[in-house]
Formats: structure tokens, C-alpha cells, sequence
């Protein structure tokens, strides 16, 4: 008997960076190649492909025709910094009702030199103030009223839980990104792997108060990719196959549910909330049973509220936690060990599946210098503002 | 001289103000047009005044911004009287020592510009009370 359970059989990251050198088709068949290899299997297994490159479009007709058309259904998936969720979420959707037994999710992005993202561009008549779209708006409204941009909408989340809750500082989110650039010191794929020192982090180039350039995320090149495969095509596969499988406890994807202000200040928390408490349910484990994290650290100031959000501390009490050391890699729940957004970097669409990969490469026991030991049971979280909230819990092959 | 607000949502007259779009089934408020409530559905809404007083509960200074845009400028998230409105903090120095979260502001108006029928595009931010 199935048991309707969907595993991993093979996933893997490029290394994050600058990547000149390949066109973005060409590095997602990098990353799916290795993904197919890592699982043992060929594109001729494949019966689904969900592909996601938020600045681009029509990447998974485009993989394919770099590494095999067979003539599968191709999902294009654009869901913000969630569109690397969206794709594993997809695969496994179309395993789960049945349409397929095996399916390859891939993510990619090329952001080198990209800069910083948010409140696009808008043409507004100068010679005629002419009032124009839901707003009646004469003109952009980003930094006219309030910013649009993402390292001050972010920024404000993590001042907006300083106001509810205390104890935040500008020193206090500079040494969470501390704690990341140290992580990935250890993360040979990482596109900084260099430790940087508080006063470095302070002393940098501010971005948007609290969060300096190291506090935010790094813009990269990089594509992440994952063969998903059911759990009754997984016992007909050879025993090293199997052998490394990890199982995909939860699958969850969520979008922000209606408050006051969350068309106004993007509420992240609600719906992060709202995926996490499903995701335990549904894997049947609770937040300290988790031997790793990576969440969505695209500034400094989120990952402190997605300590709470994930409800690894009591409501309220991420600050503590982060003081309690909890977060660093020999704490109690280690919290981006592989550096994290900050440091590991952040195109876009590789994300949602390249942390998953991390955990997967724990669980595994393939981490080399930076596993944590012992690691049984890990959670991915990713949010793309506007908001899509993914959140995956992996579990090691018992 | 002829004015116009920068968004429809800001009232001139009498007094420089926010007027909201709230929904009359549930009182749910939204600035722009809405096909529908987010919350309950409702397709109907009334105009709400919106107090101009508030206190900040999120804010950021912003060092990179489009051309045009003066930098640095105090971007924040402003609670009037239980409705959340963004706006930038004018009349004070963007420094992290001269904003702080919990703080009373004012709704005030400011000039964006005029196009070239003399028509100025009025602005909203907040400042302090009492600066």
C-alpha cells in the first residue's frame, strides 16, 4: 500500500554568484541536470515540470529544449520570492491527485547587478497632472508617500514588531546578520562566504534604516532544482535510491488572509502564521522537533519576525530567543546555518527550492563541515511579498 | 492657483484630510477603488473621514530612492485613530534619533509640483506634534 506520501529523490543547487558566463536557461538546466543525476534518473522519467524565473518568462519550454522535450505538461509558476515554493508546491499537487508519479521543479534567476528591487517604474503625464489608476495618483507615490521599496517595507515589519513587542535596535538586527555571514563561512556554495564583524555590518552603506547593505539580501545568480517522486514509484526504485530520499512531510502555501493595514504596511505575519501551524499538522511535529531552519531572511529585520511567525519562541519572544543563542548553528534550533539569504544570496526563484535542498543535504548527512549532526527533521520557509507564504517540512528516511 | 492631491484619497477642504473608503457592511477601510471588500465581500462602501492625528508604529529611513526623490526621507506607518495610512515623516530630521516609534503626529500638506497648466500637486505627510 501507498502510503500518499510524496519524497525527494534527487535535489541540488548551483553555487550562488555571478554567472556571466551562462545564459538563465542554461543555468536552470544546471541545476536540473544535477537534480536528475542526484535522483538517478533521466528526463524520461519525468511526467510534470514546474519551472519559475520571475524575470523572465516561459523558462520551463526553455529548459526543456536544453535538456530533453518529451512532450510533458509544463507549469510556468511566478509567485514573488515564493515562486521556488510555487514550483515544488505545483510537482507535488500533481503527484498527490494523481496525474503524475514523478515530476522535476526547478527555480532560476540571474539578479547580478540587479540593485535594488521594488516600486517599478510608472508613466504619469508632467504636463498634466492627470489622476490615474485605483489611487487617482498625479504621480509615482514611491518615497512621496511612504516607500514601495522592498528594504523599507521590510525594514518597517521589523520596527512594526519593536513597537508591539520592545527590545529591538538597530545593533539588534545587525547581529543577526552576523550570525548569517558567519553561518556562511561554512557554505562553499554561498555567493559571500566571508564572516563579517558587527561594527563591518553597521559601519556599511545604510540601505534603509535599520537594515545596511550586508542586512539585506544578495542579489545573485543561481538556480535550484528538485525531483519529486510518490511513494509508490519510490519502492519500485533501487535501494540506493530510496536509501537517500527525504520525505516531504508538509507542503504549504497560503496567501495573506484580510487586516486592518495589510494593504497598507504588507502583513507578512498572518499568513507565515497560518502555514506554519498547518505544516505541523499536517507533519505531525511541533517547532521543537525541528533540528534546522532556513527561512525567508531577505533582511535582517525579517528574520526576526518569522522567529515568531514560525512560532519557535512564545508570541512575542523572538528577541529573547535570538539572545538565548538558539538560532546560531550550535543552538537549540539552528536558523540559516547555510547563511541564509543575506549571505547564501537571493535569485529570486531559486530560493523556495535551494533551502529546501539545504535541509535535504542535512538530513542526508551530506553537509560536510557545517551538518548539524543529527538532523532528522527540518523546515524551509519562504514569503513573496503581496503576499505568498511556502513553507515545506522534511522529514529523514526512518 | 489651481491644486490637485497627489491621490484621490486626500481631501483639501475644508481642513487637509484622508478620506477612506469603508465598507458598509463590515466598516473595513481601503484607500482607491475596490471592486469588492477583501474582508466580507460587500460591494458597497461610504466615504470615512480619517482622523489626522496618529502615532508611528513603523518606520524606516530611506537612503536610496528613484531620481527625483530626496534622500534620505522618513517613510512610516502611521495609526490614526485605528486606520493604518503610509506616509512619509516631514518637519524633522531623518536621523534615527529625531523619529521614534509610539510617536504623535499630524497630517500636513506640502507642494509636489506644477505641471505646465499652473495646476500644483498638493502632498500629505505627517510631522510631529509639538516639533
Amino acid at each position: 500500500m501507498s502510503s500518499g506520501d510524496v519524497w525527494i529523490l534527487g535535489i541540488t543547487m548551483t553555487k550562488f554568484g555571478k554567472r556571466p558566463d551562462v545564459e538563465t536557461d542554461e543555468l536552470a538546466a544546471e541545476a536540473a541536470l544535477g537534480a536528475l543525476k542526484d535522483g538517478g534518473v533521466t528526463m524520461a522519467d519525468m511526467q510534470v515540470l514546474a519551472a519559475g524565473n520571475l524575470f523572465g518568462s516561459g523558462i520551463g519550454q526553455k529548459l526543456q529544449k536544453q535538456i530533453g522535450q518529451t512532450g510533458i505538461p509544463v507549469f510556468n509558476v511566478a509567485n514573488a520570492c515564493a515562486t521556488g515554493a510555487t514550483a515544488l508546491r505545483t510537482v507535488m499537487m500533481a503527484i498527490k491527485a494523481g496525474e503524475a508519479d514523478m515530476g522535476l521543479a526547478v527555480g532560476v534567476e540571474k539578479l547580478s547587478g540587479a540593485g535594488l528591487l521594488g516600486g517599478g517604474p510608472a508613466s504619469f503625464d508632467t504636463q498634466t497632472w492627470t489622476p490615474r489608476g485605483t489611487d487617482g495618483a498625479v504621480m509615482d507615490l514611491d518615497g512621496r508617500v511612504g516607500t514601495a521599496g522592498m528594504p523599507g517595507t521590510f525594514a518597517q515589519i521589523g520596527m512594526e514588531y519593536g513597537h508591539k513587542y520592545g527590545g529591538v535596535s538597530f545593533e539588534l538586527f545587525a547581529r543577526i546578520s552576523e550570525k548569517n555571514h558567519a553561518h556562511s563561512t561554512l557554505n562553499p556554495l554561498a555567493a559571500y562566504s566571508k564572516a563579517m564583524p558587527l561594527e563591518m555590518i553597521m559601519n556599511d552603506i545604510m540601505i534603509a534604516y535599520p537594515n545596511t547593505r550586508p542586512m539585506c539580501s544578495a542579489n545573485c545568480d543561481g538556480a535550484a532544482a528538485a525531483v519529486l517522486v510518490s511513494d509508490a514509484k519510490l519502492k519500485t526504485l533501487d535501494p540506493d535510491q530510496r536509501r537517500r530520499a527525504v520525505k516531504v512531510s508538509a507542503s504549504v502555501l497560503t496567501s495573506d488572509p484580510y487586516e486592518e493595514g495589510c494593504q497598507v504596511l504588507p502583513n507578512v505575519n498572518t499568513l507565515t502564521r497560518r502555514a506554519a501551524q498547518q505544516a505541523y499538522d499536517a507533519a505531525g511535529v511541533s517547532p521543537s522537533d525541528l533540528d534546522l531552519v532556513e527561512l525567508h531572511d531577505c533582511f535582517a529585520t525579517a528574520e526576526l519576525v518569522h522567529y515568531d511567525n514560525l512560532m519557535l519562541c512564545p508570541e512575542g519572544g523572538a528577541v529573547d530567543f535570538f539572545e538565548s543563542g538558539a538560532p546560531f548553528r550550535d543552538g537549540s534550533t539552528p536558523v540559516n546555518v547555510s547563511g541564509g539569504l543575506q549571505s547564501k544570496g537571493h535569485p529570486i526563484s531559486a530560493t523556495g527550492i535551494a533551502n529546501v535542498w539545504e535541509i535535504a543535504h542535512h538530513l542526508r548527512g551530506e553537509a560536510g563541515p557545517r551538518q548539524i549532526e543529527g538532523a532528522r527533521v527540518g523546515l524551509a520557509h519562504v514569503i513573496g511579498l503581496g503576499s505568498a507564504c511556502g513553507i515545506h517540512i522534511l522529514e529523514k528516511a526512518s | 492657483m489651481a491644486s490637485v492631491p497627489v491621490v484621490r484619497a486626500l481631501a483639501l477642504e475644508p481642513e487637509p484630510h484622508l478620506v477612506a473608503q469603508e465598507c458598509t457592511a463590515c466598516a473595513a477601510r481601503f484607500f482607491g477603488r475596490r471592486a469588492a471588500c477583501a474582508s466580507c465581500f460587500c460591494e458597497t462602501f461610504r466615504d470615512a473621514d480619517v482622523p489626522t492625528d496618529g502615532e508611528i508604529v513603523a518606520f524606516t529611513i530611506v537612503a536610496f530612492a528613484m531620481p527625483g526623490v530626496a534622500v534620505p526621507y522618513v517613510a512610516a506607518t502611521v495609526d490614526c485613530g485605528g486606520t493604518t495610512v503610509q506616509a512619509n515623516i516631514v518637519g524633522v530630521e531623518p536621523t534615527p534619533e529625531h523619529v521614534h516609534l509610539g510617536q504623535k503626529v499630524r497630517l500636513t500638506t506640502y507642494p509636489l509640483g506644477t505641471d505646465s497648466h499652473g495646476t500644483e500637486a498638493i502632498g500629505f505627510a505627517f510631522t510631529p506634534i509639538g516639533a
